[in-house]
């Protein structure tokens, strides 16, 4: 089924302005929609996250569990440099701020990529040593890396650079359109990337690395270049993160937001960018708002039903990415992309998916 | 540092690093025969953790211990049944992802019924007596650990060496498909493993909370990391090489905690994981690989 | 005589105590079709894999285009153990990388097909274009090289009806039929711009016909791209047919070189392929 060009594109313009009026529409309405506004924040730099972790564990095939130090890397080095020199000294109450870094305020988005550059130095220190091994050692490496970033973050000998464990706050933040801008910027870059001449030999290493190499390209040359570009893009969305949530700790960026971004790739499907967008806004939107009532007790018709108290949220998402793991391996999108085709081809599929759901039950009613 | 405090402090390390090798050897074995980094390791252990909360509760410490043990293995080989057999012939990357998520789960399962803030360990009274030998006194807990370890090690290596559950076991860790060919019941060996690696993993835990006194859910996850990384840095796959691999972080650890690093104690275990990776990436048995378990 | 193009020099492969290729030494002269064969287990595969970089040799070295691209010698425990000759000849290491060897001008297939599985026809030949492209990853990302890319994909379609594969090109590599997944992987190996193209064991697995058809596909694609072709081969009928030169190795050990005719009437080939008459 082919759709004209002409078509497609006005499709694409249709979506693209009812996406710019619904911003405009939750901005102006913040005080009544101000969930949708949080879920709509907070998913797409879940999304730039996700989607740099696509980059490696779904485009290159490399296993990598460090997003959230990378994370917390970006949100730190954002945070230091934006919040307001006035602020500052309230900020740094406890043993004050370095004095080397104390004067310098940064411009929003040179300190966003600071914050990108920042974690994708440090990739490139570790990734050095660690990408010429096993796919294995990388998991167990980042995971590593990014626990000790988290320990140094807290660490009292940091208090006048990250403040310990007090945190920071009072960092600037930024209306909803230039949050959502920024994201679609980034996942934009990393969906050329992936379509270019580059992006095409990472998929080549993920499939066969020595027939990769027999093609001429350089593995540990471009395990590097997709390791260090992955992280910067998780800096990044550690920037935006700090940007969105005006206040960090190290407590933030623990293991289980690495299994956070995880859960979304799986589900959106490894290798496939749009599926990593559409997973994040799901899962975000399930958590922090649809599947809120999980964790608040449940009174059904006068009886209390035990099951729904704090925490039950999160089993719920837990035993989903088992379901997705085991059942569904493919996710949402497999490694396939959207496309209005692929739309409408599933709209059209509906009826004849529905009539033979109903056969099916019937041939197992008989 | 005085000679007397720096033996007190050898026998703390030797304490930790010896729960810390019963730990590193289920990774090992676990990775030796599935080529799987088992994250939900980590887990079992604080679950074990939790388990002996109860029993002891219920049973008293004596009947508690078997049913601890009992309930860790159930729950070790439950998880290989239930969430790495069915994928076993998919991409190893999606079996690690599911590793992650019994991890995930069991986080949070543990969040959910228990709350996470630390609950106390039950006290073993015959464990926590003092002794004293020299100048140098610590529970018997401590003194216990390493000689506990070294028994189970030499157990295990025996089973490994002699016996016809370990010469299988040597077999699919040297090839899954051809094992299989030769009669092998590959599903049973596997079992095996997680039976060994998790029976370890609880006594781990009884050695490791006694001496913690509490248990959060997320008491598994940095214990996890370290252990594994005591399986790599005395070369993957090797009982032995685990073993060392755990003595020397928990001794390191302990050092650095008494020397005032605290912070960097953790982050010391993967700058020593890095090192070795670029130095000497087989580990230090690496060579030993060929009696890999 | 044409400019030689490939030369191995002495080499010794020993694997601990065992020598797997001893001492072998050959020549490709340019516009040559070469083979090497040898029974079971004569050391075919091994000298393939240190002329393709895969391996270092224990000693002796690799040249092509008169440029040194693989060079060693006996070190460490190996310098006690080794049972090989020239032992002193040669005194540097030099080693380069499969990716490097490529680059130079060397392309190779596999023994068991190693194609990019999931990918399209298209795309399998399209990556192999990645090598030569003068962009950086900043230019591909934001389309600097749009008129390269372009150039590229054109060639690539040009390559794929050359080869014949034109009409599956958005196909999914591994859903074509063996037969055509053996052309789409020399394919891949021709849009590496090669100078000289290695095969390894092209017509493993194929019947009389697939084999026919993949004899007159070297042939043909050999003089379109003036290739110089060096492989390893099972398929006597194919070897016969192509070879302007042959080589035979047995036990590790060069036994005999010459045209095809040569070979089919040496005494030591017989020998080595049929075994020694009992009653001599």
């Amino acid at each position: 089924m082919n759709m004209k060009k002409t078509t497609k594109t006005i499709c694409t313009l249709i979506a693209a302005a009812a996406f710019i009026v619904l911003l405009v529409f939750l901005e102006s309405n913040k005080n009544k929609y101000g969930m949708a506004v949080t879920v709509l924040q907070k998913g797409f730099i879940l999304a730039v996250v996700a989607v740099s972790m696509n980059l490696l564990n779904g485009f290159t095939g490399l296993f990598s569990l460090g997003q959230a130090g990378f994370m917390a890397l970006g949100a730190y080095t954002y945070a230091i440099f934006t919040i307001p020199v006035e602020s500052r000294a309230s900020v740094y109450y406890i043993s004050g701020m370095n004095p080397v870094l104390a004067g310098i305020e940064l411009p929003m988005l040179v300190a966003l990529v600071a914050a990108g550059l920042m974690a994708a130095a440090f990739a490139a220190v570790i990734g050095f040593p660690v990408l010429r091994l096993k796919s294995d050692y990388l998991a167990i490496a980042t995971l590593g890396f990014s626990e000790i970033i988290r320990a140094l973050i807290a660490s009292p000998q940091m208090d006048t650079i990250t403040n310990g464990s007090y945190g920071l706050k009072s960092i600037p933040a930024a209306s909803i359109y230039v949050v959502v801008g920024l994201c679609i910027i980034c996942i934009a870059i990393m969906a050329l990337l992936i379509n270019s001449s580059f992006g095409r030999a990472f998929k080549a290493i993920r499939e066969d690395e020595i027939a990769a190499e027999a093609m001429g390209i350089n593995l540990l040359k471009h395990k590097e270049l997709a390791f260090v570009i992955s992280s910067f893009f998780a800096g990044i969305g550690g920037g935006l993160l700090a940007m969105f949530m005006r206040s960090i700790d190290s407590s933030t960026f623990k293991i289980a937001m690495t299994y956070d971004i995880l859960l979304i790739v799986v589900i959106g499907g490894m290798g496939s960018i749009t599926g990593s967008v559409l997973s994040a806004l799901l899962v975000t939107a399930s958590k922090e708002w649809w599947l809120r009532f999980f964790d608040e007790p449940l009174t059904i018709a006068g009886v209390n039903i035990p099951l729904f108290r704090n925490g039950f949220r999160m089993v719920i998402f837990s035993i989903l990415l088992m379901v997705v793991v085991l059942f569904y391996r493919r996710g949402i999108m497999g490694t396939s992309e959207f496309s209005w085709e692929g739309l409408t081809g599933l709209i059209k599929s509906i009826p004849s998916r529905v009539t033979s759901l109903f056969h099916k039950k019937e041939g197992a009613a008989r | 540092m005085s000679l007397n405090v720096f033996f007190q402090h050898c026998l703390t390390g030797i304490s930790l690093g010896g729960a810390y090798a019963l730990i590193a050897i289920g990774y090992t074995m676990v990775y030796g025969i599935l080529r799987l980094i088992n994250f939900a390791h980590g887990d079992i252990f604080m679950v074990a953790g939790y388990f002996m909360i109860f029993a002891t509760a219920t049973f008293g410490w004596m009947a508690g211990i078997p049913i601890m043990l009992a309930c860790t293995v159930a729950l070790g080989v439950m998880i290989e049944k239930m969430a790495y057999k069915p994928i076993r012939t998919a991409p190893r990357m999606s079996v690690m992802i599911s590793a992650i998520g019994v991890s995930y789960l069991l986080q949070n399962l543990t969040t959910y019924l228990f709350t996470a803030l630390p609950r106390p360990y039950p006290e073993i009274p015959i464990l926590k007596r003092i002794f004293q030998i020299g100048s140098v006194s610590a529970s018997l807990v401590t003194f216990l650990t390493p000689v506990l370890t070294i028994v189970l090690v030499v157990i295990l290596v025996y089973i490994t060496n002699h016996t016809k559950v370990g010469m299988a076991m040597r077999a699919v860790s040297r090839d899954f498909e051809t094992s299989r060919l030769m009669g092998i019941k590959i599903n049973n060996v596997i079992s095996i493993t997680f039976v060994i690696g998790s029976f370890l993993a609880g006594v781990g835990a009884l050695l490791y909370f006694t001496d913690r006194m509490s248990v959060t859910p997320f008491s598994g996850t940095l214990p996890g990391l370290k252990c594994f990384v005591a399986a790599v840095i005395g070369g993957i796959g090797s009982v032995p090489g685990a073993v060392v691999g755990g003595f020397v972080i928990g001794i390191c650890e302990t050092f650095l905690i008494a020397l005032g690093y605290s912070t960097f104690s953790d982050a010391f275990t993967f700058i020593l994981l890095i090192i070795m990776l670029l130095f000497r990436p087989t580990g230090l048995f690496g060579e030993k690989m060929i009696d890999k378990v | 005589m044409s400019k030689t193009i490939l030369k191995a020099e002495d080499i010794t492969m020993q694997f601990g105590g065992v020598v797997a290729v001893n001492n072998f030494s050959m020549e490709v002269h340019e516009g040559e079709i070469v083979a090497l064969i040898g029974p079971n287990g004569a050391g075919k595969t091994t000298a393939f894999n240190v002329i393709t970089g895969v391996y270092a040799p224990t000693n002796g070295a690799v040249y092509f285009d008169e440029q040194m691209i693989i060079s060693n010698y006996p070190q460490g425990k190996m310098k006690k153990m080794y049972a090989g000759e020239n032992e002193g000849k040669y005194t540097k290491k030099i080693e380069k990388t499969p990716d490097q060897i490529t680059k130079l001008g060397v392309a190779r297939t596999f023994q068991n097909i190693r194609l990019f599985k999931s990918l399209t026809v298209f795309d399998n030949v399209l990556i192999a274009k990645h090598m030569r492209s003068k962009a950086n990853v900043f230019s591909a990302t934001f389309r600097l090289n749009a008129k390269e890319e372009k150039k590229n994909r054109e060639e690539t379609r040009k390559l794929l009806e050359i080869v014949g594969l034109l009409d599956v090109q958005n196909e999914i590599a591994s859903s074509l039929p063996y037969g055509k997944q053996r052309h789409l992987e020399i394919a891949r190996a021709l849009a590496t711009e090669p100078k000289l193209l290695l095969l390894d064991e092209p017509a493993a697995g194929m019947n009389p016909q697939e084999t026919d058809e993949l004899t007159a596909f070297i042939k043909r694609v050999k003089e379109q791209f003036g290739l110089t072709v060096f492989m390893i081969e099972h398929h006597m009928d194919l070897v016969m047919e192509i070879s302007d030169r042959i080589y035979v190795l047995d036990f590790g050990k060069p036994i005999a070189s010459g045209t095809p005719d040569e070979i089919q009437n040496n005494k030591r080939v017989i020998e080595a392929y049929l075994g020694v008459p009992e009653d001599e």
